[in-house]
């Protein structure tokens, strides 16, 4: 089982690239993964004669699991999302290639001993920046440290 | 003076739909999110990994909505119920009759674990004046989602902006 450890995380190291072509299934089983049943994300007639938009368009839980998967592939299993932020300023269509980017803004360990990266990851389409995401995510300090054993006041995310 | 109707301003930081899930965190929908995504995390696919990592099979922290969405229907059920209630509401009071959401922000704390269930609350936190975007004309608006398991353990804290509007 191969995880990073914080000592592997440097400041400005930039992530592996991950491009996805998305498809009509990919937007469809993602709202239905998440139990979204909000029609602009399954009915093509609703989004583009009420929301105005092209298409149906992936939805902001959907984008979260993709977010996830993106940092912890990094990370391998003993990362340990704290927190996620994203900002939405496009949709990601069917048709689209969409491709994250990422990079290690910061490193530290707090008080209680727990290694954090901060990672800013970018949902690109072309040209077109869709979603901004930060992510602050505890990394092992050691080989033998774990961040999801940690329990109350000793977890600050 | 705020163009803010008074009994939305009154509605800010009240807790409001104090809901459980209607199920229990079940592997089903974890392995069905995880394909949607092609994530092959193995904590969430090898129980040996997941009892040496993390104590048992937890559920993937992005995940955490997914448990308080209520189902599209259950029996004796007129009308659908909706997930993040109070951004319907809002839309209904402030006739804006369409919505998207444009940032999420969630802090996550006790792992989610299979059988837990989650009972969530929403606080509406804020209503912006008019503003004009590419999409139309409306209000953003921030709901906070706090979400507790059956130990009443803080599982995550949840906060969404919304957009609605009116097209045009």
């Amino acid at each position: 089982m191969d995880s990073l450890t914080l000592a592997d995380a440097q400041t400005g190291q930039e992530l592996p690239v991950l491009s996805y072509d998305v498809s009509s299934t990919t937007i469809v089983l993602g709202a239905l993964a998440t139990r979204d049943w909000r029609p602009q994300h399954h009915d093509f007639h609703f989004a583009t004669e009420r929301n105005g938009v092209q298409d149906i368009f992936m939805s902001s839980p959907n984008q979260a699991a993709w977010f996830e998967r993106y940092i912890t592939d990094w990370t391998g299993p003993r990362g340990r999302l704290g927190r996620l932020g994203f900002k939405m300023t496009d949709s990601v269509f069917p048709g689209d290639t969409m491709t994250m980017t990422g990079a290690v803004t910061a490193t530290e360990t707090d008080d209680t001993g727990c290694g954090w990266a901060t990672v800013e990851v970018a949902l690109r389409v072309g040209d077109k920046t869709c979603t901004t995401c930060t992510a602050r995510v505890a990394l092992p300090t050691t080989p033998d440290d774990n961040p999801w054993q940690r329990r109350g006041e000793e977890w600050r995310p | 003076m705020s163009d803010i109707p008074e009994h939305i301003t009154a509605l800010i930081d009240q807790v409001q739909y104090t809901e459980s899930g209607d199920f229990p965190v079940e592997r089903g929908y974890i392995w069905t999110s995880l394909a949607s995504v092609e994530n092959s995390n193995p904590l969430y696919w090898d129980d040996k990994v997941a009892d040496e990592v993390t104590g048992g099979l937890t559920a993937p922290p992005s995940m955490i909505s997914t448990w308080f969405r209520p189902h599209a229907w259950t029996p004796g059920q007129d009308e659908p119920k909706m997930p993040l209630q109070v951004h319907f509401d809002l839309k209904r009071e402030l006739d804006l009759p369409e919505a998207v959401m444009t940032d999420n922000t969630v802090t996550y704390y006790e792992p989610v674990r299979l059988g837990d269930i989650l009972t969530t609350c929403q606080r509406l936190r804020s209503v912006s004046g008019e503003k004009k975007t590419k999409l139309g004309t409306g209000r953003f608006w921030v709901i906070d989602v706090e979400y507790r398991n059956q130990r009443d353990e803080l599982v995550g804290v949840e906060s969404w902006t919304g957009f609605g509007y009116r097209r045009g």
